[in-house]
């Protein structure tokens, strides 16, 4: 009888539309409240209803935040649910299911649709399989009534009632596999106090507690999610969300509202940010503050809208036309796309350049328990001057950053042209000058460089082979090498992917070997990183638009490293 | 006369032909602002680009000249930003009504209270002569050599249709009757088009002073602009074309007065910082 005592990877599957999405929520809300460290991270198709979804639930006794390929235990909900999740099967795998409906054997027979329409209807089947699991996973009944009670609380009273009943039998069912499948898992109260954050709500959380009250955006997965999260949190904080007709529009209007003294985002993917290039431009010339959030997803042109992909590095590091400074961050996990979000809109009022928060849909759809995040050390910094009557919005300074006033706040006024200008904003073609200007722009980049955050570093000094890797796949490698457990391999992860941070060659000049890990088909960081240090760099690359999972980069690792 | 705040006390080296008539424009925008008394440190003018785009480079006061097309979402955003300031977008035809057409079709929808100047003089002056959105048809052009074929937009026709609550033509050869209409479109409350037909000497050899002053008439005092239907049916008269206000409507909400950030405090958005224990109770909420 298979026994669980340090972790449980569960999936279920089935068609859009079948309440995946809801299962996922309740499981992760019911299990953390029980006490389980959880992980959860969801793959769909570009649709709406058919097709084939699934949730993945790493369950444990310790922190997990990175994807497990193997399934411990497998709910599908659909008979087309095998096919699709053949490869992470395993003869270990429990499968809990509908025999009637699914051809595969052995599996526990469940039959979730004939008890659903028991009940009332099929799709009571996606409740019946969360009271199994709750079950299953000794969650304690009377806490799992109460908080389906509150989930469904403001539905009608029968949808509330049937989707109630629908659970307690699962739950009897789970109760009753004790035998043939069994959990022992120990269990962290302390973990029912924690949050459940997706990347996304962190992006949209980090950037109000950076001071963010200006969001507009047009829908484009995955990068929706900020722009629905920030929605949502408008009802209770002063933050204006507008929805724009295309791209363009939408980061016109960010420059322009930080020109007035607001602080701006916007959010897309590749696709939309694609549009919003020559804005970008725009923000390096009249050196405005821009917050832009990308969440990468394969591309080129619609690609696999719903998938996974660090695919936008070269096109955020190399938008729009002319030359001007920028800031790229790739935050490394939840707890970092907050941080960093919150730090993109001080870095950006201070520099005055666009800084770029690049994610992509794994981490957007990505949710583990993590503490809650705090404020306390994170002021959202103000760098508008009161303007004299003589001010001039592009003096020239040492540092190439001149101080940004905004029009009614002072005596002077407020002049920004894209053209090139001079100090008070007009049009020049002097060339003496003009050549003053672009010196006085790029100066910047060299004050940001200096305040660049050096690139994590975990392992022991005297290491053969540096495992690199930037943005959201930082969980998967660190727990790989982990498993790997060699001591002659390190891990160096970049969160602030550009500038590069001084320190950067040191690192990677102590190696043997540079394997530099990448959501992507061409490694563009490790081009951008052997451009910079001129190190020999060796690449694991992923371009299907899944992510990577510990097991496959335990393997591509220990093959990398027997080179 | 006292001096004008909106005026430069030095002379200046404006980038138009002698004789255009963006000189006209330029000096009905200077009175207009100076007799509304606007303050000249809380006005903003937001421009494109072009050689109308210029306009704001002329005038003493703030300016955001961006991209080309995109005045509209920007001015938008800049008075979404801080409602407290007057704000007036200006730009020629091809800025507008081509680059920008997408924005200009938003913005009616979003309307805020700002004032639109569009210089019409039916051809692209800085590109050098090619055809705009609004050129008439047979117009030849080093890029339209057959001559143009494509019906040309009518903009005031397509603002009314879309309900901009406060629709104009002027005409650059009367500065003073564009004076007036422009004050009439910055005191409105919502978005105000003012379409300026003005002449191009260098590059429209069709559409001339004397072409604009054999094809328009000025609306009668007593013609009444609040009337949608008759409104329509007036903005979709050519030759002649009427100048002078077309349409008005008082009842629609501007974009910025229906922002709820501003429901219950009404400061700019510069004057405010973020509020943590806010912040936090959301976070709380994700226990």
């Amino acid at each position: 009888m298979p026994i669980f005592k340090d972790e449980l990877t569960i999936v279920l599957a089935g068609e859009a539309g079948q309440g995946i999405q809801t299962i996922e929520v309740l499981l992760t809300g019911l299990l953390k409240s029980g006490g389980y460290h959880i992980f959860a991270t969801k793959e769909y198709m570009s649709r709406v209803r058919g097709g084939m979804n699934s949730t993945t639930l790493r369950v444990a006794s310790r922190r997990v935040a990175a994807l497990r390929e193997k399934i411990d235990l497998f709910i599908p909900l659909h008979r087309d649910a095998i096919n699709h999740l053949r490869h992470r099967l395993t003869e270990e795998t429990v499968i809990i299911g509908d025999q009637e409906q699914i051809d595969y054997r052995p599996m526990i027979d469940v039959p979730f649709t004939k008890m659903a329409l028991e009940i009332g209807n099929a799709v009571f089947a996606n409740s019946l399989a969360v009271g199994l699991l709750a079950g299953l996973l000794k969650i304690d009944a009377e806490k799992c009534r109460q908080f389906i009670a509150r989930y469904f609380g403001k539905k009608d009273e029968e949808t509330r009632g049937k989707n109630m009943a629908a659970v307690q039998r699962g739950f009897s069912i789970g109760v009753g596999l004790t035998g043939k499948v069994d959990v022992h898992m120990v269990r962290d109260p302390s973990v029912a106090e924690e949050a459940l954050f997706t990347g996304g709500e962190a992006v949209a959380l980090g950037a109000l507690a950076g001071g963010c009250n200006f969001l507009c955006a047009y829908p484009m997965s995955p990068g929706t999610a900020v722009l629905t999260h920030m929605a949502a949190y408008a009802k209770s904080i002063d933050v204006i969300v507008e929805q724009v007709e295309d791209e363009i529009g939408v980061v016109n209007m960010a420059i322009a509202a930080w020109y007035t003294g607001a602080r701006a985002m916007v959010t897309t993917s590749g696709g939309g940010f694609a549009l919003m290039t020559e804005g970008v431009s725009l923000a390096g010339m009249i050196e405005s503050p821009l917050v832009v959030h990308v969440a990468q997803r394969p591309g080129p042109a619609t690609g696999l809208p719903t998938r996974t992909e660090q695919g936008d590095l070269n096109l955020v590091l190399y938008a729009g036309h002319g030359e001007f400074p920028r800031i790229i961050l790739a935050p490394k996990n939840i707890e970092e796309a907050f941080i960093l979000s919150q730090g993109a809109f001080n870095l950006a009022d201070k520099y005055q350049v666009p800084v770029f928060i690049l994610t992509d849909q794994y981490l957007m759809d990505t949710y583990y328990n993590l503490p809650c995040f705090k404020l306390d050390d994170l002021p959202a910094e103000r760098y508008v001057s009161r303007t004299r009557e003589d001010y001039r919005r592009f003096s020239f300074t040492a540092t190439g950053v001149s101080p940004r006033g905004v029009p009614g706040f002072g005596e002077g006024i407020v002049c920004v042209d894209s053209d090139e200008h001079d100090e008070g904003g007009y049009i020049t073609e002097d060339a003496n000058l003009r050549a003053r200007m672009v010196d006085k722009r790029l100066r910047k980049a060299a004050v940001v460089k200096s305040d660049a955050l050096p690139p994590v570093f975990t392992g022991a000094d005297g290491y053969d082979a540096l495992i690199v890797g930037w943005g959201s796949t930082y969980p998967a490698i660190a727990e790989a090498i982990e498993r790997i457990g060699r001591s002659d391999l390190a891990h160096l992860h970049f969160s602030w992917v550009y500038p590069l941070a001084p320190e950067t060659a040191s690192y990677l000049q102590k190696a043997k070997k540079i394997i530099v890990v990448e959501q992507n088909a061409t490694g563009q960081f490790g081009q951008l990183l052997k451009l910079e240090t001129g190190c020999q760099i060796d690449s694991i690359l992923k371009y299907n638009g899944l992510p990577f999972s510990v097991e496959e980069l335990v393997r591509e690792i220990q093959v990398r490293c027997r080179e | 006369m006292a001096e004008n705040r909106f005026d430069f006390p030095h002379n200046i080296d404006m980038a138009w032909c002698p004789g255009c008539g963006n000189f006209s424009i330029r000096r009905s925008l200077l009175a207009a602002l100076d007799e509304l008394g606007v303050v000249r440190e809380k006005t903003v003018l937001v421009s494109g680009i072009g050689q109308a785009a210029k306009m704001p480079q002329y005038i003493n006061t703030n300016f955001f000249n961006g991209l080309h097309g995109r005045a509209l979402p920007a001015a938008t955003a800049v008075k979404a930003s801080n409602p407290g300031l007057t704000v007036i977008a200006e730009g020629g035809d091809g800025d507008m009504y081509g680059e920008g057409g997408n924005h200009f079709l938003h913005a009616t929808r979003r309307n805020p209270d700002i004032a639109l100047f569009v210089h019409n003089n039916m051809v692209y002056g800085l590109t050098k002569g090619q055809a705009s959105p609004t050129t008439r048809v047979g117009m030849v052009t080093p890029v339209q050599t057959a001559g143009v074929f494509e019906k040309p937009l009518n903009p005031v026709s397509l603002a009314v249709a879309l309900d901009v609550p406060f629709v104009a033509r002027a005409s650059s050869a009367d500065w003073e009757k564009t004076k007036e209409i422009m004050k009439k479109a910055i005191l409105h409350r919502g978005l105000a088009l003012v379409d300026i037909f003005q002449p191009c000497i260098s590059f429209n050899k069709l559409n001339t002073y004397q072409w604009f002053k054999d094809n328009s008439y000025y609306l009668e005092d007593d013609y009444d602009s609040t009337n949608k239907t008759t409104a329509f049916a007036k903005a979709q008269e050519e030759f002649p074309f009427p100048l002078g206000v077309i349409y008005s409507n008082r009842e629609r909400v501007p974009f910025e007065e229906s922002l709820p950030v501003y429901a219950h405090d009404k400061r700019p958005l510069f004057e405010r910082t973020s509020v943590p224990e806010k912040i936090e109770q959301i976070i709380k909420s994700k226990v």
